[in-house]
C-alpha cells in the first residue's frame, strides 16, 4: 500500500519554531531575584513618580501574601519566582528621538520578524509600539496619531508624560490585588503600552504592540492600558515571539481596557511565544489577565485572541458589562500541540440593564496537547434583559490530546437570556480521505479543515491579521499531527 | 487504461476481494453490480486508495502507472476520482474554496497553471450550469447542511469540476428520488467522452435506465461472477442474485 496519511502527518511532528533566534545586545539588567529593592529600583530607572512606586510596593506586599492557582486544568513544575530577572533592558541612548537612535540589531530583529519599523514601510495604518525584553523601543506613526488627538505611545513615556490619565485609570479595572499574576505584575511591570483615544475620536489607524522577550531567564512583566473616552472608537492588536531556549520563561501581562459611553474597543492578540521542544522542554508560561470594563452605556469591547504559542496558556480575557446596553465579545482560537497546554477562556460579567455578550471559543488540539476552556458568565440581579450566547468547539488531532471545557454560568435575574452550544469533533480519516481523493494532500487538508473550524473567529479579526493568523495557524500545524 | 489483475484486498484480516480481473479501456462505462457485501464498495475504495483497506496481491495499472503504490492525491492527481457513497461534510470550507484547492493541486500535477479566483470562478460557474448546479452551493460549506440530493449532485459537480479520466461512482444512486436520480444521471451523461472511463457501482440497475453502461459486472463474494453488457442488468432486475450466486457457489465447489 502508499505511504499513509499518518506517515505525512507523522512528518510534521518535527517542524520547527521559525521566530527562535536570540538577538546578541548588550542588556542592562538586575540581578535575579525580587525585593523591595528590585522594585524600588525598576521604579527608579524609570524616574516614576512616587505614588506608582507605592503603589508597586503595595502590590508587592500584597503579592507575598498570596500563593499561585491551583485550580487550573495545567501541570508545570513549581516557579522559582527569586531565579527571575524581573528588568532587561537593552543598553542604547538614553532618550530616543527617532528611530535613527534606536540600535540597529533591534531594528533587524523586527526586520527578520516581518515588523518593520520604518514608517514608510508600514502596512498602511498600522501604528506599532515595538516592546523588546522590558521596554518598548519604538513606537511609529506617533504625529499622525497626535494630530487626531490620539495617545499612543509607551507606558513609561505615559506615566511621564500623562501622569494625570495613567493614575485615574491604572488598576481600575484589575486592581493590584487582583490575582497572583495580576498582582506580581503590578509590583513588578517594566513597559507596555498606552493609547488614550478622546471623545468622538475614531482612531484613524490600527493600533499594534509587537512583543519581544530575548534575554535568558528574563520574565517579561507589560501592562497595557487603553482609554476610549465617549464616542470613541479603536482598534488594537497585539503580537508575541521569543527566542528558542531550554528554560521556561514567563510572562505575566496585564492589560485593562476602560469604555465610556457609546465607546468602542476592539482588542485582537494573536500569541506566539515559543511553545517549547518536541519534548516539552522551554517555552513561555503564559500567565496573562486581560480585562476591559463597558463603563459607559452602549460601550462595546471586543476580545479576538489567536493562541498559538507558549508552553502554558493561562488567561481570560473578559468583559464587565456595567453601563446599560453595553456589549462584550470573545472570539478565541487557541492551539496547543506538542506538550503545550492552555487554559483559556473569558469571563462575562452582566451588571448593567439590557447588557449582551458573545463568546465563541474554538479549541484546538493536536499531538499531546491539552486544551482547556473555562468560562464563567455571571448575570447580577440588576442586569435586566440581559443576553449571553456561549458557543464552545472543540477539535481534536490525533489521539493522544485533550480537549476540556469547564462552563460555569451563575443569573441572577430571571429575565435573562442564556443560550450555549458546545461541540468535539475530531479530524476525521475520513475528511482526509475525502480530501485526498480529490488531490489536495494530507497537510493541506489538516489546514483547510482547521481553517473552516475557525473561520468565525478569524473573520473577527483585521483583514491583514487574518491573513497573518490563518498563516501562522498553518506554521504551528505542521510537525503538530503524529 | 485500467488493467486490474488478480487483485485481493482484506479489512481487519478479512478477505473481501478474491481475485478481480477487469480491464477498462477509454470511454467506456463498466456496471460492477451484486448482493449486498460482494465487495462493491471495496472494490472503489481500493481503486481510490483507502487506507483501511489492505491490498494483499495482485495488480492494478492506470495509464501504465502502478496505481496501488501511490497515495490517495496522487492517484486523483492522475485522474481518478471517486463520487463518494457517503460524501463527507467538511464545516466553515466553502465548496469554492476547497474546489479550487482541489482543482489547483490537480493542475499543478498535470503541470498547467494554477488558475487565480478569478478564473477559477468563471471556470466553476460554467461548471455548475453544465450539470445543472445551483452556484449558491458553492459558497455553502462543503456539503454541511445538505440533503442526500444536494450531497450527490455535488459529487457529480466536483466530477465536471475536476475532469478525471477515470470515475468511480459508488452507489451514486442510493438514497436519491427518481427525479434527483434522472438529475444525476444526466450529469454524468453529459461528462461521457471517448477519452473517459466510467466504473458505476450500485445495487440496483434501475440508474443503469440513465446511464446505459457498455459492460456489467456482476460481483459475488469478492469475484466477477458473471459479466455481459447491459441485458444482464436487466436480467438481474427480473431474477434477482440468486441465480448467479448459486452458480458461482458451484463453480467454486467444482474447482476445490
Amino acid at each position: 500500500m502508499p505511504p499513509t496519511s499518518d506517515a505525512a502527518l507523522e512528518r510534521w511532528e518535527q517542524q520547527e519554531y521559525k521566530w527562535g533566534f536570540v538577538t546578541d545586545i548588550e542588556a542592562d539588567s538586575v540581578p535575579p531575584g525580587l525585593d523591595e529593592g528590585v522594585i524600588r529600583h525598576i521604579s527608579s530607572k524609570k524616574q516614576e513618580p512616587s505614588w506608582l512606586t507605592e503603589w508597586r510596593l503595595k502590590a508587592y506586599r500584597h503579592w507575598l501574601t498570596m500563593t499561585e492557582p491551583t485550580w487550573p486544568n495545567l501541570k508545570y513544575p513549581p516557579i522559582d519566582y527569586n531565579s527571575i530577572v524581573y528588568y532587561s533592558a537593552p543598553k542604547q541612548k538614553p532618550k530616543l528621538d527617532s528611530l535613527d537612535q534606536v540600535d540597529p540589531k533591534l531594528l533587524e530583529t523586527y526586520d527578520k520578524l516581518g515588523i518593520p519599523l520604518e514608517e514608510q514601510k508600514q502596512l498602511a495604518g498600522v501604528a506599532v509600539d515595538a516592546v523588546f525584553d522590558s521596554v518598548s523601543v519604538a513606537t511609529t506613526f506617533k504625529k499622525t496619531l497626535a494630530e487626531t488627538g490620539v495617545i499612543f505611545c509607551s507606558f513609561s513615556e505615559a506615566v511621564q508624560q500623562y501622569p494625570e490619565l495613567v493614575r485615574k485609570y491604572l488598576g481600575s479595572v484589575v486592581p493590584y490585588s487582583d490575582n497572583f499574576f495580576a498582582t506580581l505584575n503590578s509590583a513588578v511591570f517594566t513597559d507596555g503600552s498606552f493609547v488614550y483615544v478622546p471623545k468622538g475620536v475614531r482612531c484613524p489607524m490600527e493600533l499594534s504592540t509587537y512583543f519581544r522577550i530575548n534575554a535568558a531567564s528574563t520574565g517579561q512583566f507589560e501592562r497595557t492600558l487603553i482609554v476610549a473616552d465617549s464616542g470613541a472608537q479603536v482598534s488594537y492588536l497585539e503580537g508575541c515571539t521569543a527566542p528558542m531556549r531550554d528554560e521556561n520563561q514567563l510572562h505575566a501581562a496585564v492589560v485593562e481596557l476602560v469604555a465610556l459611553d457609546d465607546a468602542t474597543i476592539k482588542y485582537s492578540t494573536i500569541q506566539n511565544w515559543y511553545p517549547g521542544d518536541v519534548d516539552g522542554k522551554g517555552g513561555i508560561y503564559n500567565f496573562v489577565t486581560k480585562r476591559g470594563k463597558c463603563q459607559g452605556r452602549n460601550a462595546h469591547i471586543s476580545w479576538t485572541q489567536v493562541e498559538t504559542g507558549s508552553a502554558i496558556t493561562w488567561k481570560y480575557p473578559s468583559c464587565i458589562l456595567q453601563g446599560e446596553n453595553s456589549v462584550g465579545e470573545f472570539y478565541s482560537v487557541a492551539l496547543t500541540k506538542g506538550h503545550q497546554q492552555a487554559d483559556t477562556g473569558t469571563k462575562m460579567l452582566h451588571i448593567g440593564r439590557n447588557t449582551r455578550s458573545t463568546v465563541v471559543s474554538k479549541g484546538i488540539s493536536a499531538g499531546r496537547g491539552q486544551n482547556t476552556y473555562r468560562g464563567m458568565v455571571k448575570i447580577n440581579p440588576g442586569a435586566a434583559s440581559a443576553r449571553n450566547y456561549t458557543q464552545c468547539d472543540s477539535l481534536l488531532i490525533g489521539d493522544q490530546c485533550g480537549a476540556h471545557t469547564f462552563p460555569y454560568i451563575e443569573v441572577k435575574n430571571p429575565t435573562a437570556h442564556m443560550e450555549h452550544e458546545a461541540t468535539t469533533s475530531k479530524i476525521g480519516e475520513d475528511q482526509l480521505f475525502y480530501c485526498n481523493q480529490r488531490g489536495i494532500d494530507t497537510e493541506d487538508a489538516v489546514n483547510m479543515i482547521v481553517n473552516g473550524f475557525c473561520k468565525e473567529v478569524f473573520r473577527e479579526l483585521p483583514m491583514e491579521f487574518a491573513v497573518e493568523a490563518q498563516k501562522l495557524l498553518e506554521v504551528s500545524l505542521e510537525g503538530s499531527v503524529g | 487504461m485500467l488493467e486490474i489483475r488478480g487483485l485481493y484486498a482484506s479489512v481487519d484480516g478479512h478477505e473481501i476481494l478474491k481475485g478481480i480481473d477487469l480491464t477498462v479501456r477509454p470511454g467506456e462505462v463498466h456496471s460492477i453490480m451484486g448482493p449486498n457485501g460482494s465487495g462493491k464498495s471495496t472494490l472503489a475504495q481500493v481503486l481510490a486508495g483507502r487506507d483501511a483497506y489492505e491490498v494483499t496481491s495482485g495488480e492494478v495499472r492506470f495509464n501504465g502507472q502502478d496505481l496501488l503504490n501511490m497515495p490517495p492525491e496522487e492517484r486523483a492527481c492522475a485522474g481518478v476520482f471517486l463520487a463518494f457513497q457517503y460524501p463527507v461534510e467538511i464545516p466553515g470550507v466553502a465548496t469554492s474554496y476547497f474546489l479550487k484547492t482541489a482543482l489547483n493541486a490537480i493542475r499543478k500535477a498535470r503541470g498547467e497553471k494554477e488558475l487565480d479566483a478569478m478564473e477559477f470562478l468563471q471556470f466553476v460557474k460554467d461548471k455548475a450550469a453544465a450539470v445543472n448546479m445551483d452556484d449558491r452551493l458553492l459558497k455553502r460549506a462543503v456539503n454541511e447542511g445538505f440533503s442526500g440530493g444536494e450531497k450527490k449532485r455535488n459529487e457529480v459537480f466536483q466530477m465536471a469540476v475536476l475532469e478525471p479520466a477515470l470515475a468511480v461512482l459508488d452507489e451514486t444512486d442510493s438514497g436519491l428520488d427518481i427525479d434527483a436520480l434522472k438529475i444525476v444521471a444526466d450529469g454524468v451523461n453529459k461528462l461521457r467522452g471517448a477519452e473517459r472511463s466510467f466504473i458505476v457501482v450500485t445495487h440496483y440497475q434501475r440508474l443503469l435506465n440513465y446511464i446505459v453502461p457498455d459492460y456489467v459486472h456482476v460481483l459475488v463474494d469478492g469475484r466477477i461472477a458473471k459479466s455481459g453488457d447491459k441485458s444482464l442488468s436487466l436480467e438481474l432486475e427480473e431474477k434477482g442474485y440468486g441465480w448467479i450466486e448459486q452458480a458461482a457457489g458451484e463453480s467454486c465447489s467444482a474447482g476445490k
